[in-house]
């Protein structure tokens, strides 16, 4: 029981510390179809780490994450597109959007646990997908919001083309990372983590654990909506595929691939899960019979995830 | 008057169907303390081996065993070869039915593709019955006739035999259970393919009307869960009473807003969860 400080993991700063270099410097050797794979991933980063601060972190599992990523897409696309908005609007109503949404929602499921939670959420993603697909005059329904401005052009920036959206992309995970990585650092993040542990423990020593909770949840909300901002932008297009199940249950395997409560874990799991769909699509249209069976085996062979193994102690 | 009447004889029905879908999904909630995303599937199984059956023996009869048997079969299978080895680890276990439901969605897609039907009426119950002015069809009230035999069933099966005893028993403390000498692990496979089972006769009866289509799996998920959250997991008069407040208010819902569908279905479930989080029945 003494043992505190994770034991077994010499490989990983190097890892960390090439995987850094690559990003910064790989594009630049990288044709645009990469390019644009590696900015999927990098957005896609963003969305896993915000849901691992819930899954990992804070030891609540949600099913309807990809709602506040959607929400966020969709804020972007309907302020840009059928009010013409700026670029600074477009970001703030997108953004807050979500957050907005996260902070609703939250006062619902902030008070369940486990199971409970994991099928509370479930059911407010199918809510939002709902609304999304049916709220037709607002969202244009099954055939989503398109032509959504370049962001470069839409910003007023004299840039064009894949790589200056890939660097800022990457500056937005970078900002995204250090911010969430002091978030569980900090005496609030411990206490996160002891929720996850003992419930009853940190209430009997205090905290109250449902603010704990709900502001993990809407704070959680907010960096998915950031990436939802982004992947308006990248995309130029949003639809109700955005936040359906299928879209969280990817979202929710990505943390579980990389390794819950790391934040590393769910970049490489989101890089993992964005390369094997696109690869697999060269070959075979049949990407949900794939991501079922990576779902299995890695729940077989890897369940605390690819960037836990071989580590001994908790977090 | 007469309007209310046969909107609230099609909220039975409705309440029928989810009934028989949810009882199996808060049967093994109960006793496995598993959240089954496979149990959309399941339906969906059901209803399309039904169907090829049927296209091929024009017998309805047959085609319900068969999808019955199968379904069960391989709930069985998923719970003794993969969920077994999870067992107490409800996220493991959530995420491995998971991937199983991505696996079934897309390998029903590929075995029957993506064009809907509908399973054909039995022809002793074809047309409506006409009482008073009342227009209803004969099979919708089958349907909610057969469902309340099955409740009743259940219930008698839950609380006059041994084996309701046991599966009480293995609901209430797992470990007690076993330690009086129930083999929690089989009786756990057994409540898996009975719910599995459930489910997949929810979808066969429900197949004249509702069919089958690609994506149903997950669009009768969310209803489920929603009826077993209300009720209260691992209660069977819990299902029974969600999927009658689901079923009518997602009737009446559709009738008067149907832009708000999907709304008014999740708002009793907010209410309730406010107010009692374990749902009516259930505990915590």
């Amino acid at each position: 029981m003494a043992e505190r400080k994770p034991t077994g993991g010499a490989w990983r700063l190097p890892v960390v510390v090439a995987l850094a270099i690559f990003l910064l410097v790989g594009p630049s050797f990288l044709s645009p179809y990469w390019i644009g794979l590696l900015t999927q991933m990098v957005i896609l980063a963003i969305l896993a780490m915000s849901l691992d601060l819930l899954l990992g972190y804070t030891g609540l599992p949600s099913l309807g994450h990809a709602g506040f990523f959607g929400v966020a897409a969709y804020g972007v696309g309907i302020l840009s597109t059928t009010y013409h908005a700026s670029f600074w609007v477009s970001v703030a109503g997108g953004l807050l959007t979500g957050i907005i949404l996260a902070a609703l929602l939250g006062l619902i499921v902030s008070h369940v646990r486990d199971v409970y939670f994991l099928m509370i959420t479930l059911a407010l993603g199918m809510v939002l997908w709902g609304v999304s697909y049916r709220w037709i005059p607002m969202t244009g329904g099954d055939n989503g919001i398109s032509g959504i401005p370049r962001l470069e052009s839409h910003a007023g920036l004299p840039v064009t083309g894949p790589l200056p959206f890939y660097y800022l992309s990457l500056l937005v995970l970078a900002v995204c990372s250090i911010l969430m990585k002091r978030l569980v650092t900090s005496p609030f993040g411990l206490t996160l983590r002891g929720i996850r542990e003992n419930e009853r423990r940190m209430k009997s020593l205090g905290f109250n654990t449902w603010v704990h909770c709900y502001l993990s949840y809407v704070v959680s909300g907010a960096f998915a909506s950031a990436a939802g901002v982004m992947w308006a932008y990248y995309n130029g297009f949003v639809s109700p595929t955005y936040l359906d199940l299928t879209a969280s249950s990817e979202l929710f395997l990505m943390v579980t691939l990389g390794g819950p409560a790391t934040l590393v874990g769910p970049v490489l799991g989101a890089g993992a899960i964005v390369l094997l769909k696109n690869v697999m699509s060269a070959y075979t249209a049949r990407w949900l019979l794939v991501l079922g069976i990576v779902y299995i085996v890695t729940i077989m062979w890897a369940p605390q995830g690819l960037w836990n193994l071989g580590r001994r102690g908790r977090l | 008057m007469t309007y209310l009447l046969v909107q609230t004889l099609n909220g039975l029905f409705s309440a029928a169907l989810l009934f028989l879908i949810a009882s199996g999904l808060t049967l093994a909630f109960g006793v496995m303390r598993i959240v089954n995303i496979a149990h959309g599937s399941f339906v969906m199984l059901g209803v399309y081996v039904a169907y090829t059956v049927t296209t091929r023996t024009h017998s309805l009869l047959l085609g319900t065993a068969v999808a019955l048997i199968v379904v069960a079969a391989v709930g069985f299978v998923m719970q003794r070869v993969f969920l077994r080895r999870f067992a107490s680890q409800p996220l493991a276990q959530m995420m491995m039915t998971m991937g199983f439901a991505l696996f079934f969605r897309d390998a029903a897609l590929m075995i029957w593709g993506g064009d809907p039907f509908t399973l054909t009426t039995p022809a002793l119950l074809n047309g409506s019955m006409s009482v008073g002015g009342i227009v209803f069809p004969w099979y919708r009230l089958y349907v909610i006739v057969v469902a309340a035999l099955v409740g009743v069933g259940l219930w008698l099966l839950n609380d006059r035999t041994l084996i309701g005893a046991r599966v009480r028993a293995t609901v209430d403390d797992p470990e007690m259970a076993a330690a009086t000498g129930i083999n929690v692990s089989r009786l756990s496979g057994g409540v898996f393919a009975a719910g599995a089972a459930l489910a997949a006769f929810g979808g066969v009866m429900g197949g004249p009307i509702l069919g089958g289509y690609a994506g149903m799996d997950f669009d009768l998920l969310p209803l489920a869960f929603v009826v077993v959250i209300i009720g209260g997991m691992g209660s069977l008069k819990g299902a029974l009473v969600g999927a009658i407040v689901v079923g009518m208010i997602d009737n009446y819902g559709k009738a008067l807003v149907p832009e708000l569908s999907y709304f008014t279905l999740f708002a009793p479930m907010i209410v309730v969860l406010a107010v009692k989080p374990t749902g009516l029945y259930g505990r915590a």
